[in-house]
């Protein structure tokens, strides 16, 4: 308080002495522009400020014209002029008055002159002429601070043409007495090279004085020039590196002046532009770079304060490490000290931690490995600023294995993130990073979803428009670069955009475009499939003029073509070109995209159809067809293995369907597959020897201490490469079963860092702290059976090794090697011999049944049961199961009861049963243990199945040896011939740690198709809504004297359906699928085969039926 | 290099800019509001970086702010510049601002803008770092101030008489920017 009334007190006598004087004409215009301040805070509207804006403005014109004037009040009439510039309303009519203010005016006025120049006039302004002999005259004034204005306003600008009329007075400067002035001067002079570097050529050894000046301040601001300079030549300067080296040395050992210290760092910012410099001396430049490997070392060591400016320089000393001749022990503290960013809590330091993480990871992918958890925790950051960073630098790490994953998490991004700039940019740059990097392997929808976000576009149609220019500029210049090395989907897309958008870009001439498309095809690696596309595009785009010659050009080469997509595609483009009319009606311009209707069931052509084939043209068969009735011809089944298994094979499916040698289980009870295990034995050879840095997962660092600890005690001869397998197979199938985030997030982890760190076969596992327990817990599930938790088989987790070895010493050396822990086990060798030559498959795989837990008795060959190596308790069979179905399902027929999973102490087991309106799943639980189970927990899940629970998941207990049942319903979500459920069950025993097994179960389309009673007319309307449609020639029932009749009997009898009515040679039959899918079905007796022909508004449905109307028909 | 220093107001107002790049007077107008809208939808517990809008350069650039109580300071750089750096330079500036207003505040910026922008031009010159260091800043705008008296005699004056009726009415002025509402005070001033 105190002081407030001191500062009154001396402010007081200056008040007093402006009352004194009245009239003062500096008093009256310095309140006019406190009255306009005043004026424009008490408005409200944006339309009143106008007003009062122009007001003032209409009186500053009329007072700076006035010849009374003065160039006092000139100055303060331009202050408020300037005022008035900052908000945005323009006062040109000052412009010459403020030059005339500089010219004329006394330094004060000159001061206030320049500022009003520098701040309304541009380099190019034509009245800026008029200011240079004001500024020829002020460099030459032996006022300081006229100099210094003078020098300030040529450094914001000055004209070009004029640089060589003040050239001499500046380059004098330099030698000035006063340390500010040179400074000055060589910044100026630094604009001057900016602007026009060939004008200051002669002087480049007066910027090397200049960097050699005594006053550090003058040196600092040389390093300007020397940071442009070095960026275009780095070679031009090398000789320099030792200079600069020494200048840091001193500056970080402190031997500048106290006055340079900012928060007890020496000279920061200097520290900063050295720093930059040698990261340019020193790129890939060996020699250079060790010149400064010390004086690095000395930053990294020095810089401990922790203040926000340390930061700065560490992290300019990480990056020049990084970028010059990298040196192991540097890049060892860097990495450290990127870690320090990375992990900080301070916001600004993570967001460098990652920018520098995204600078070094193509250098050094493990790093990013170290950090796997923190980027993943960053992409849920709430600053949408980290979070782009994080996205950025995924980018970076993109690869085949990864791609998917990393245009989710981007399209994801997209999608909340409504921002444009950075929408724009984010998608324009990294869509094209994605695409060149993992182009070809990636899923087709992406591209897709790509596409549909350029054509749908966001809110606001400015911010479309700026992201398809920005597509259309950058692909345009990808196109002229190289595009040879683009991925084929890249070009497609390239393509499609450039069809589209490219019209946006008015000064874009569309021949160019044209050209470049036809560069495309050209080219030999371009694939028929893009070149249809670059055809589209092209089609889309010529018009008139040049385009019509190259499209000319192009459509006769292609007409020609022996691919047929191609010929139609240059057929299209040459008859569009050629008719402008018609052009503008097939490709309306400018029109967007409004939604097309399609028929896709091609409707219209459907009096085409009837009329060819009346005329005897053979009716269309679909290619699978087609492809089914060669193979009848040869008679060789050619069907996909998937289709004909069994299904009992899905009791196997509880394991890791990767793993090969499941099948070889199988293969003795279903005879047919034998082929498929000699495969599966053969391809679980090959990974003999084979490092398996990457599971599926592709944690690295989780997966190699997991091998050695799993195979130390097996000398490495006796290793099978059974076990490689099965290491992997059971790796890959790892719980998933507890989704807690930090698992969800580890499972992020694996999925986005997976191949990554392919090459380096360092182990990370030290430098990351949380990956330690993490590891463990993965390090046992090798050896652990079922990949659940770990001791669910704790009795198995030793035999598999024994017995694995001994198959192999047996095979090779026909005897037994007395191992202490084998006895137990002693009769499992032969046992799994005869099992070997029984089904003819490779003997590896034997362990491997007993590993994943699916018990041999489960499949009921006594001879297995035997070679259980623990074996306990049958779980009831399927008669005594039956009994344990709900009463009110009872009556209704079910399937066959199928083992699901099994351990020691759970079976599980199901079948489903078909009710009128519904399909239920009924699982048995038995519980084989002598003890009481509780809280079993059943979780079901399915891509095709919606699946809706009758008991809440939660079976609750089971007693010993008891059967617990569960019910779920069951309904179609997407057709497909056989679907899935695959499920997780998790228990606890009263004492004990909670464990948990998969199963899956597979069950055929059919069971959810139900008659359905429609009348013929109601057929008819609703036969031609249905748009998906498939037409098939089946078998017919020959040797019956109706075969129509007979056929369709068939199918109602086997598929239930409906036959709604047989009129002649045609019969229509109608079904649906649970709950109220309809579908229907035409049938033409034609040249002695069933023709069929379904329709149904659920995509997929006629095609599955279809398979399953063949089958039907086969089997009779 | 440093393309433009925005200093504007928690409403978006305008306090000082500067361009260091030419942009036509709408574009100016444009990239103030664009800016604005940028960084004051941010909290203040996220970082003090946003790679550039699409109005200056894109995304060769960044802005890099920091917000005192009523104030956003933003300086607008490209990728020559330090992250780091500038923000501590922002500080510099602002603590200049600070010692040459004695505790200043948004109206010193208002009524004096031509004083900033004195100031700004000892610390940054054609959008090259010129000095850091305060005391030299101060230094030289001191050196021109003492110009001033000399030469306008009293026309220092009316400022320390604003600075000392500012005083007056707030007593409980903090030695910072970190003070408010601009209506208040300039109903404060009314009497001059």
């Amino acid at each position: 308080m105190s002081d407030v009334v001191e500062k009154t007190l001396t402010a007081l006598p200056g008040l007093l002495s402006l009352d004194s004087q009245p009239g003062s004409n500096k008093l009256s215009s310095n309140s006019k522009l406190r009255n306009l301040i005043r004026g424009i805070t008490e408005l409200t509207s944006k339309h009143e400020e106008e007003k009062l804006i122009q007001r003032e403005l209409t009186s500053i014109k009329e007072q700076v014209s006035s010849p009374n004037t003065s160039m006092r009040q000139m100055k303060e009439l331009m202050v408020r002029a300037i005022y008035c510039e900052m908000l945005g309303y323009e006062a040109s009519f000052s412009y010459i008055h403020a030059i005339k203010l500089a010219q004329q005016g006394t330094a004060l006025e000159k001061r206030v002159g320049y500022l009003a120049v520098s701040l309304f006039l541009n380099e190019s302004h034509e009245l800026l002429l008029l200011l240079v002999n004001t500024v020829l005259k002020d460099l030459q004034s032996t006022n300081l601070i006229e100099v210094c204005m003078a020098l300030t306003v040529v450094g914001q600008m000055f004209p070009k043409d004029m640089i060589p009329a003040i050239l001499p007075l500046v380059e004098e400067k330099l030698n000035h007495p006063k340390e500010i002035i040179r400074r000055k001067a060589v910044l100026a002079l630094y604009k001057f090279y900016l602007i026009a570097p060939n004008q200051v050529q002669h002087i480049h050894n007066k910027f090397r004085k200049a960097l050699c000046d005594k006053d550090p301040g003058v040196m600092t601001a040389s390093l300007h020039i020397y940071l442009q300079l070095i960026e275009e030549n780095p070679e031009g300067y090398k000789d320099l590196t030792t200079s600069f080296v020494t200048i840091l040395k001193q500056v970080v050992g402190g031997k500048l002046p106290m006055d340079f210290n900012y928060h007890s760092v020496p000279a920061p910012w200097l520290q900063i532009q050295l720093l930059r410099i040698l990261c340019l001396l020193g790129k890939n430049d060996q020699s250079t770079s060790e010149i400064m490997y010390e004086v690095l070392d000395e930053s990294l060591r020095r810089a401990e304060i922790n203040h926000n400016i340390t930061y700065a320089i560490l992290f300019e000393c990480v990056k020049c490490i990084y970028t010059i001749h990298p040196k192991s022990e540097l890049l060892e503290k860097a990495a450290k000290c990127i870690g320090n960013f990375v992990l900080s809590p301070k916001i600004n330091l993570k967001y460098l931690g990652l920018k520098a993480l995204t600078y070094v990871v193509q250098q050094d992918p493990k790093l990013a490995l170290q950090h796997q958890m923190t980027i993943i925790e960053c992409l849920d950051h709430p600053d949408l600023i980290i979070k782009r960073e994080t996205l950025e630098l995924l980018f970076r790490i993109t690869n085949a294995q990864n791609v998917t994953v990393i245009v989710d998490k981007m399209l994801e991004f997209l999608r909340i993130n409504k921002d444009d700039y950075t929408t724009i940019d984010l998608v324009g740059k990294t869509m094209s990073t994605v695409f060149s990097v993992g182009g070809d392997t990636m899923q087709p929808d992406i591209p897709n979803s790509f596409l549909k976000l350029l054509s749908e576009g966001f809110d606001s149609v400015e911010e479309d428009r700026k992201l398809r220019l920005f597509a259309v500029d950058s692909y345009v210049s990808l196109l002229q670069g190289e595009p040879g090395k683009l991925p084929q989907r890249f070009l497609q897309v390239i393509s499609w955009v450039l069809g589209e958008y490219s019209c946006l870009r008015a000064d874009l001439e569309v021949d160019t475009v044209l050209r470049l498309l036809a560069k495309l095809l050209d080219m030999k690696t371009t694939s028929s499939e893009t070149k249809s596309w670059v055809l589209m595009a092209m089609t889309k785009l010529c018009e008139g003029g040049a385009g019509v010659s190259v499209a000319r050009g192009v459509s006769e080469t292609y007409s020609s073509s022996l691919d047929t997509v191609l010929r139609q595609r240059a057929q299209e483009l040459q008859h569009l070109s050629q008719d402008p009319e018609l052009r503008a009606r097939v490709l309306p311009r400018h029109t967007g995209l409004e939604p097309l209707e399609v028929d896709s069931s091609l409707s219209f052509l459907d009096g085409f159809v009837s009329e060819a084939l009346a005329a005897g043209a053979a009716p269309y068969k679909p290619p699978h067809q087609r492809q089914e009735e060669l193979a009848q011809a040869k008679s060789l089944s050619l069907e996909p293995y998937g289709l004909s298994l069994p299904l009992s094979m899905s009791s196997c499916s509880i394991t890791d369907r990767q793993s090969p040698t499941l099948l070889s289980i199988s293969s003795g009870l279903s005879g047919n597959s034998n082929d498929l295990s000699h495969k599966g034995g053969s391809s679980s050879l090959r990974l003999d020897g084979v490092k398996r840095v990457w599971g599926r997962e592709g944690y690295l660092a989780q997966r190699e201490p997991a091998e050695e600890s799993a195979h130390v005690e097996v000398p490495s001869t006796l290793r099978s490469p059974s076990q490689q397998g099965r290491a992997d197979g059971s790796h890959s199938q790892t719980p998933t079963h507890t989704p807690t985030p930090e698992l969800e997030k580890q499972q992020l982890a694996s999925s986005l860092f997976v191949g990554l760190g392919s090459h380096s076969s360092v182990c990370l596992m030290g430098k990351s702290e949380p990956t330690p327990q993490r590891f463990r817990r993965k390090a046992r599930s090798p050896a652990s059976s079922s990949g659940a938790s770990e001791n669910i088989s704790h009795s198995l987790v030793s035999p598999p090794i024994t017995v694995d070895t001994l198959v192999c010493n047996n095979l090779l050396d026909s005897h037994i090697t007395s191992e202490p822990d084998v006895s137990p086990l002693e009769q499992t060798p032969p046992l799994s011999q005869g099992l070997a030559a029984a089904n003819g498959s490779c003997d590896e795989e034997l362990p491997d049944s007993d590993v994943k837990g699916s018990s041999p008795s489960l499949i009921g060959d006594d001879a297995l049961v035997a070679a259980d190596p623990a074996p306990h308790e049958e779980p009831p069979k399927d008669l005594l199961l039956s009994s344990y179905l709900p009463a009110e399902l009872s009556g209704l027929s079910h399937s066959e009861i199928t083992p699901l999973s099994s351990d020691q102490s759970l079976d599980l087991s199901a079948c489903h049963v078909q009710k009128e309106g519904d399909l239920v799943l009924v699982v048995f639980i038995y519980n084989s243990s002598d003890s009481d189970i509780q809280q079993i927990l059943l979780e079901l899940d399915s891509e095709e199945l919606e699946v809706s629970c009758e008991c809440d998941g939660a079976v609750g207990g089971a007693r010993g040896h008891s059967v617990a049942v569960c019910q779920y319903s069951l309904s179609v979500k997407r057709p497909s011939v056989h679907v899935e459920l695959v499920g997780t069950v998790s228990y606890q025993f009263p004492v004990g740690t909670p464990q948990s097994g998969q199963f899956s179960y597979k069950l055929p389309l059919s069971s959810f198709i139900r008659p359905l009673t429609l009348s013929t007319e109601e057929y008819g309307t609703m036969w031609l809504d249905f748009s998906h449609d498939t037409k098939q020639n089946l078998t017919l029932i020959s040797d019956d004297p109706e075969p129509l009749a007979a056929s369709l009997s068939v199918l109602k009898n086997k598929l239930q359906l409906h036959v709604v009515e047989i009129i002649g040679m045609e019969g229509i039959v109608a079904c649906r699928l649970l709950q109220d899918q309809p579908c229907l079905m035409h049938c033409r007796l034609h040249a002695g085969t069933l023709a069929v022909w379904l329709r149904s508004p659920v995509p997929d449905l006629p095609d599955c039926l279809m398979y399953f109307c063949q089958r039907a028909l086969q089997e009779h | 290099m440093i393309k433009s220093i925005l200093i504007f107001n928690n409403h978006g107002k305008p306090r000082l800019i500067r361009f260091y790049q030419y942009f036509p007077e709408d574009m100016q107008q444009q990239i103030i509001r664009e800016t604005f809208h940028l960084v004051s939808k941010r909290d203040d517990n996220v970082c003090n970086f946003l790679e550039g809008g699409s109005l200056i350069g894109g995304s060769d650039y960044k802005l890099i702010y920091r917000h005192y109580a009523t104030l956003y300071f933003v300086f607008c750089v490209d990728s020559s510049e330090s992250e780091l750096g500038i923000l501590d330079l922002i500080q510099v500036f602002v603590e200049t601002l600070d010692k040459c207003f004695e505790n200043v505040c948004e109206l010193d910026l208002i009524f004096h803008m031509d004083k900033v922008h004195y100031i700004l031009q000892e610390v940054v010159m054609g959008g090259m770092v010129l000095e850091t260091n305060m005391n030299d800043i101060v230094a030289q705008v001191e050196l021109q101030n003492r110009m001033e008296k000399s030469e306008g005699g009293l026309s220092a004056a009316p400022a320390r008489a604003i600075s000392a009726v500012k005083n007056m009415n707030l007593p409980e002025m903090p030695r910072n920017i970190n003070i408010g509402d601009i209506n208040i005070k300039v109903q404060s001033l009314s009497p001059f």
